[in-house]
């Protein structure tokens, strides 16, 4: 297993202690804090410093009730929430999203597949699976686009992006990933802008077939 | 209605976890344990209750105030309070001294509590690394942590005030990445390296995750 070269940018990590990172990309971060042992000490670091505003904060009077309801409930059965541990490539942000489910790909033609399990206003994340040696052609994005790999690599004019890799694309950047030799390369991707499938979905095919 | 159920004291603590006495020497100097790390380990290690209302009284108003700041009503912080504190008594498994102190523990609990309620969406959350329950603890490592913690809290405040703001500002989730990533500049090198060690003794089970 090669080692994770391509990381989380700090003000990232920090957004995402703070919650303010957008929806589909805080599933990205969340995922790679879960492979990578790095980011996951910067994210624990941002804590530290919340924390330590926390700890700061004049205190504010409390009503009488408050302690005595917590307390009332410290032994009230609780209904345990699902804990989603990785499974195969898919570490536990990924599995919640799926609902402990596998992918259930759908063919963009060429080979390559997606299934998109999160989709809102606030963008989209999917999962892509693309076999080796297969280009996934120019595509524009409207704002920014967070590509983790979860199995195989891919490259572009940016570089080389193994298992944990995360690439970060703004609008600017024109780039043609493509999937290495070896195992199908499977990503997990976030875009805040919705994606319009009856736009992209031809603007993939359109250089394929040269139609 | 509380029960005593533990009269154990810090040092009482770290002679019955650690066969390293002279460790438990050594933190009777300017580097102990600190009382609120204390209280959340009595919490989670023997369930105790009393030490549970010792981080109510020393959190609770903490926590409000900072809700608050957030532009949230007083009894709608008070809601938030309350799902806090009992998130601290029923996951304090999770709580690991080696890598956080209970304060960083809380304000990601706390975020994670006020992004659901604004939202109205499940925030997504990194896999949990499960500590071996038989880790015998490493007051070195603890006092390290809370060492580190405090350099950044002296780091802060020695920002001016402006600076300072945009910090406070950043860390309620008032900025956005880029707006982070334009302004912030913290010395967070040395505490993310001591975290680091202090993840390194899970590092097994982050073997088996890779």
């Amino acid at each position: 297993m090669s080692a994770i070269t391509h990381h989380t940018p700090d003000a990232m990590l920090a957004a995402y202690a703070a919650g303010s990172l957008p929806q589909p990309y805080a599933v990205v971060v969340a995922t790679h804090i879960s492979m990578c042992m790095e980011c996951r000490a910067s994210f624990e670091a941002h804590q530290a410093v919340g924390g330590t505003m926390l700890d700061a904060t004049p205190a504010t009077d409390l009503s009488d009730e408050l302690k005595i309801n917590v307390f009332a409930l410290l032994d009230a059965p609780v209904t345990p929430q699902p804990v989603f541990q990785k499974s195969g490539v898919y570490p536990g942000p990924v599995m919640e999203l799926l609902e402990g489910q596998p992918p259930r790909w759908t063919k963009l033609g060429v080979g390559i597949r997606q299934n998109i399990i999160s989709s809102n206003s606030s963008g989209s994340v999917r999962l892509l699976y693309i076999p080796p040696g297969q280009a996934v052609p120019d595509h524009s994005h409207n704002g920014l686009e967070l590509t983790l790999v979860l199995q195989g690599s891919f490259s572009d004019d940016t570089g080389w992006f193994g298992v944990g890799d995360l690439e970060i694309a703004d609008e600017h950047l024109e780039h043609t990933p493509t999937a290495d030799a070896g195992p199908p390369c499977i990503c997990l991707a976030a875009t805040d802008a919705q994606l319009r499938f009856s736009t992209f979905l031809p603007r993939l095919l359109q250089p394929l077939f040269r139609i | 209605m509380l029960t005593a159920s533990s009269d154990i004291k810090p040092i009482e603590w770290l002679a019955k976890s650690t066969p390293r006495k002279d460790i438990v020497v050594a933190a009777a100097g300017p580097s102990e344990i600190s009382q609120q790390t204390i209280w959340m380990l009595a919490v989670r290690d023997q369930r105790d209750k009393v030490a549970f209302a010792s981080l109510f009284d020393y959190f609770g108003p903490r926590l409000k105030g900072f809700v608050m700041r957030s532009g949230m009503s007083s009894s709608q912080a008070e809601e938030v309070v309350q799902d806090v504190m009992l998130t601290i008594w029923r996951k304090a498994a999770l709580f690991d001294p080696h890598r956080a102190q209970v304060s960083a523990w809380i304000y990601q609990i706390t975020r994670n509590r006020q992004i659901d309620v604004i939202r109205k969406e499940q925030r997504p959350l990194p896999e949990e690394l499960a500590q071996d329950p038989g880790t015998e603890p490493d007051a070195n490592q603890i006092m390290a942590v809370e060492q580190e913690g405090q350099k950044l809290k002296q780091a802060l405040s020695r920002l001016k005030p402006e600076q300072r703001e945009i910090i406070e500002k950043a860390y309620l989730g008032e900025l956005t990445h880029q707006e982070i990533s334009a302004q912030t500049d913290l010395p967070l090198g040395t505490i993310k390296s001591r975290i680091r060690l202090g993840l390194e003794k899970l590092r097994h089970e982050l073997k088996e995750l890779r």
